[in-house]
């Protein structure tokens, strides 16, 4: 079927999602050649919640080609502070604008929004909900490394509050994957996405462990994220556990020489700097990644043939 | 026979604790307890001046006591009556004309209910003042909200917006 918003990963079959990949290939062997191929096309930003970092991906990516956007600011200056709800501002706003990026603190904001709107909505994150298109460059950035089939990935650290990971897991799913989820007890996967994943992939592909130890030497990708001081209810515990989530070059000796590791930045200090320089390392080539992979969504999405829409599908 | 008491059908005997309709629905077998439940999910407060009469734990043939709910002069729509299978998934619907029953329905599981349920996530873009209808998928053993995706179990009767 054809996409004509970018909500979750979830909507996206592997058809859709290989379709997004190669186009972002495309676009990261030659820039040049789409410079221009969507001149005069405003985006316009609404993040009701601050994130500098996927903003600037999405302003890049957009003036990348030959667009531009327009930005409703931080909400503090904005009618919503007087009280606008959400359906008004995106009808609003879709009136001045080619395409929509939304971020918003509510789950479900982004499906809720895209019914009032007819052009492309994308979502940058809703909430404890969906991040589609960090999703779609962990899978750009895991396929180039190590490839999407015959996959053994480690997912590490909170699970339970990651929306990135939940995305990134049940995207996976459509994919011939052997998904490790490596986290404290307190911080496992809520149920719900469990139970989406079994849905999706028979149990066999999918195992819960509290030590990274017993699975790191089978690992092709490690995905590490970030356990956060206001997870726990104090200082002492939160250093106790937080520590035997990080990793550092020791940590790596039982690891597979061709082991890459991934993280969505910004890391505090679940991997140490001396991984930085090593051949494991692809987090910084992840977030840059975030600019190719966008500007195919933007494309696909905005092209007159428009939407994501699957090859394999029609 | 032997028996000294007479034996009457338990159902039939104890249709007369609420009274007879002429024209409406009678919705039977509803479980024990959950009938102001199937008045609520249907939006039955009363207040536009339905006849409505209760039984509530009735003795019954098939469960240890049941509810009954009869409504005058509203014969319930297939979506109304898919909706009462959230919480009286074993309920049957006479629809009363004349003192007659002209039709017999079980209920079914709707895939999806809408506006009647609401979602008990207080993340959730529907819980604030947004001009959105409420919608669940509806699971095999379960609700699942189509905006946060949060699934609920248990006490279902619980989200019925009221
Ligand atoms: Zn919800």
């Amino acid at each position: 079927m054809r996409h004509d918003h970018l909500i979750t990963s979830k909507q996206l079959s592997r058809a859709d999602i290989e379709t997004v990949l190669d186009r972002a290939a495309e676009i990261d062997a030659d820039p040049s050649a789409v410079a221009d191929r969507h001149a005069n096309t405003l985006l316009g930003l609404l993040f009701f919640e601050p994130s500098t970092r996927t903003k600037m991906s999405f302003e890049t990516a957009m003036k990348r080609l030959g667009g531009d956007v327009v930005d409703m600011g931080s909400v503090e200056s904005s009618s919503v502070k007087k009280g606008e709800t959400l359906a008004d501002t995106v009808r609003v706003i879709e009136g001045y604008t080619d395409a929509l990026v939304l971020r918003h603190p509510k789950q479900g904001a982004a499906t809720m929004a895209s019914e009032f709107v007819d052009v492309p909505l994308l979502n940058a994150g809703d909430g404890a909900g969906h991040h589609p298109t960090q999703t779609m460059l962990d899978l750009y950035t895991i396929r180039e490394n190590a490839g999407l089939d015959d996959l053994t990935i480690g997912i590490m650290g909170d699970l339970k509050y990651g929306r990135t990971v939940h995305s990134l897991a049940h995207a996976l799913t459509n994919f011939e994957t052997q998904q490790h989820f490596i986290s404290p007890e307190s911080l496992q996967l809520p149920r719900e996405v469990v139970y989406d994943l079994h849905q999706r992939q028979d149990g066999s592909g999918i195992k819960e462990h509290e030590s990274l130890e017993a699975v790191l030497p089978s690992l092709d990708v490690l995905y590490v994220t970030r356990i956060q001081r206001e997870r726990f209810p104090d200082e002492n515990e939160y250093q106790k556990v937080a520590g035997e989530y990080q990793i550092d070059a020791a940590t790596l000796e039982a690891a597979s020489d061709d082991l890459t590791v991934m993280h969505p930045l910004p890391r505090v200090d679940e991997i140490a700097p001396e991984i930085d320089d090593t051949d494991h390392a692809a987090y910084f080539e992840q977030a840059h990644n975030g600019v190719p992979v966008r500007m195919a969504l933007l494309d696909l999405l905005l092209s007159d043939d428009r939407g994501i829409r699957g090859e394999a599908d029609e | 026979m032997s028996d000294d008491h007479d034996h009457h059908d338990g159902d039939d005997d104890h249709e007369l604790r609420v009274s007879k309709i002429r024209d409406g629905t009678v919705i039977d077998h509803v479980r024990g307890g959950q009938a102001l439940n199937v008045l609520a999910i249907l939006g039955i407060d009363g207040t536009d001046g339905e006849e409505v009469s209760i039984g509530m734990n009735v003795p019954s043939d098939r469960f240890a006591r049941k509810d009954i709910v009869k409504v005058e002069g509203r014969e319930l729509s297939q979506d109304e009556v898919d909706v009462l299978s959230l919480i009286a998934p074993d309920a049957t619907i006479n629809i009363v004309r004349d003192y007659d029953v002209v039709e017999k329905h079980r209920v079914e599981r709707p895939e999806v209910v809408e506006g009647v349920l609401s979602c008990p996530n207080a993340g959730c873009i529907t819980t604030g003042d947004e001009p959105v209808t409420s919608r669940f998928s509806v699971l095999e053993d379960g609700v699942r909200c189509s905006y946060c995706e949060r699934i609920v179990r248990e006490e279902i009767a619980s989200l019925i917006d009221t």
